[in-house]
């Protein structure tokens, strides 16, 4: 069966002033509709590579990527990337950084007071209606992350693309963004593909968490599935036996498979 | 041309201050209104003092010096400011005009040649930091023009426009249109690849991507250009004044020069560099409310 991202014998080389680096190859990879992936990997192997691959941002150098049935031949707002620096606008308002996603993709035939409504219901869903007007640098880092999410999200895409995007927050910020985060994702149905490097992120949030072997040419050792049943709660699953078991596996390739090639 | 990002540094160092700061944190406060008293006098006191003491050792030694050379001293020129700011703006013919108008034709010479160079400038800036084929077009031209000398470009203005106004703009033109050129193109090219990415995954119009995001991104790196652009133009219209007449603040201190009036000459020495002071004042005024802050 055909995923909704499918991405067939992908490849990317970067010309380099040392010549040719491969970044990542023999990549195969198919994301169900609704699905939410997880790519992990050690710093450096190619994780970011691959999403930028999937945004557009990246040309693949060999292989086939599909979106939807259609062939990935750029970035578009059918792929909302939540950057992992957050990447606010810092001369706009947090509104205004919105609006200016929301406009691109619905200004063509809705009016202004629809599309600030979808402003105010993006900001709303991620619990910022209050800051709407606040400028970038006014806010925590957590709150400009959640604006960044809710601007990929104000734009109805088919997929959501994440890079590290609680990365920079402390763990107590973190765990309520991926808390919402859950909860957003469930409720929207998007299908979803997040870059981490935190195990207990990934097996908390993911359907599959797809493992990547170290670079140079990575190429995807291991995908795990998580079956473990949704709505999650992360308490629940500290005492989950299941949940340290799946936990295991993913330390154990990171830490005994990653460096051996797939 | 030096790249200098409009954040103006929050703390003020002088020679003083260490000194200063060590005794007030050995110090124990008698109380917290005590202690904050103490730090806004010595915040005062770093701000004031050092800066009034150097304006008092420039007059002491222009004193002096005017005591072994014979130049007007200070009360002299004092004096002689006095009587020529009482009437700044008469009209005596063409050629014997007030203070104020020497300074204010100066200023429109300035105006216009900088004028015309921000208008072709920035646009030209914004095409080379864009585009990497107008900028290798572009290098070899303005790495050839920039170093020239400002005056060396009057014989030429006077050659095609037969006139002394024209071409003290023209030199105004040439001479401060690089600063603004390469500031701005710098400014696009260090605009954020993750702003650019943001308009490629929303496949923002041209139109938008520059309203957006390449115009704000750039616009403190402009003023910067502009800054080092104006300043250029203020002290080349001095010089191109005294070549080419008329009326203008460098015309007139070479007319002083003739009358041997030097209080005169020193007058003006201080009129430009407080006018010069006075502009970049009020460009890093300007940047100051267009700053965005990251972060
Ligand atoms: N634009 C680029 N040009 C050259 N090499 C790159 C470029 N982007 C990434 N790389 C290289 O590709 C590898 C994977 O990088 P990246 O995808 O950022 O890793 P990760 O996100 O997993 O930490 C690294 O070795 C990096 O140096
Ligand atoms: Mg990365």
């Amino acid at each position: 069966m055909q995923g909704f991202v499918q991405l067939e014998n992908v490849q990317k080389t970067f010309r380099t002033k040392q010549g040719e680096f491969v970044a990542l190859r023999d990549i195969n990879l198919s994301v169900a509709q609704g699905e939410f992936v997880s790519l992990i990997g050690h710093s450096g192997c190619g994780k970011s590579t691959l999403l930028n691959l999937v945004a557009g941002l990246f040309d693949a150098s060999d292989g086939v990527m599909l979106c939807a049935g259609r062939e990935i031949a750029g970035p578009g707002p059918d792929r909302g990337v939540v950057f992992q620096n957050h990447s606010l606008l810092p001369w706009m308002s947090c509104q205004a950084n919105v609006y200016l996603a929301v406009e691109r993709v619905f200004g063509g035939n809705e009016s202004k007071l629809q599309l600030q409504q979808r402003v105010d219901a993006a900001l709303s869903l991620v619990g910022l209606t209050h800051a709407a007007r606040k400028m970038p640098h006014e806010i925590s880092g957590g709150m400009k992350q959640r604006v960044g999410i809710a601007r990929a999200l104000a734009i109805a895409p088919k997929v959501l693309l994440l890079d590290e995007p609680f990365g920079a927050l402390d763990a107590l910020t973190r765990a309520h963004l991926q808390d919402e985060l859950m909860r957003i994702v469930a409720a929207s149905g998007t299908t979803s593909i997040m870059v981490t490097h935190d195990v207990d992120e990934a097996v908390l949030l993911s359907d599959r968490i797809v493992m990547m072997t170290n670079g140079p040419a990575a190429t995807i050792g291991q995908i795990l599935p998580i079956d473990l049943p949704r709505p999650r709660n992360r308490l629940e699953l500290v005492a989950d036996p299941h949940f340290a078991q799946l936990r295991a596996e993913v330390l154990t390739f990171l830490y005994q498979r990653a460096g051996l090639a797939a | 041309m030096s790249v200098v990002k409009l954040k103006p540094s929050a703390t003020q160092t002088s020679l003083l201050s260490p000194m200063l700061e060590v005794t007030a944190a050995v110090a124990i406060p008698a109380s917290a209104g005590k202690q904050r008293y103490r730090e806004a006098a010595i915040t005062l006191l770093n701000s004031v003092v050092p800066p009034a003491l150097g304006m008092l050792l420039f007059v002491l030694l222009w004193a002096q010096i005017a005591h072994l050379s014979g130049i007007p001293g200070p009360l002299k020129t004092w004096e002689a400011a006095k009587v020529l700011f009482s009437h700044p703006f008469y009209v005596k013919g063409p050629n014997d005009q007030g203070i104020g108008w020497n300074i204010l034709q100066s200023l429109s010479r300035v105006g216009l040649g900088f004028g015309l160079a921000a208008l072709i400038g920035i646009p030209l800036g914004f095409l080379i930091g864009r585009f990497g084929f107008m900028r290798r077009l572009s290098a070899p031209i303005i790495s050839l023009l920039r170093p020239v000398s400002p005056l060396a470009w009057l014989p030429i203005g006077l050659y095609v426009f037969k006139e002394a106004q024209p071409a003290a703009i023209w030199v105004i033109f040439i001479s401060s249109i690089w600063p603004i050129i390469i500031n701005t193109a710098t400014g696009v090219t260090h605009v954020p690849q993750d702003y650019l990415n943001i308009a490629r995954v929303l496949q923002l119009s041209e139109w938008k991507v520059f309203t957006r995001i390449l115009f704000p991104a750039v616009l403190p790196y402009m003023l910067t250009g502009i800054r080092l652009s104006i300043g250029v133009a203020w002290l080349v219209i001095v010089a191109a004044e005294m070549l080419t007449g008329g009326v203008g603040i460098g015309f007139w201190v070479w007319d002083e020069w003739n009358n041997l009036k030097v209080e005169h000459i020193i007058i003006a020495i201080f009129v430009v560099g407080i006018v010069g002071l006075l502009l970049e004042q009020a460009i890093l005024w300007a940047a100051k409310r267009f700053e965005y802050k990251e972060d």
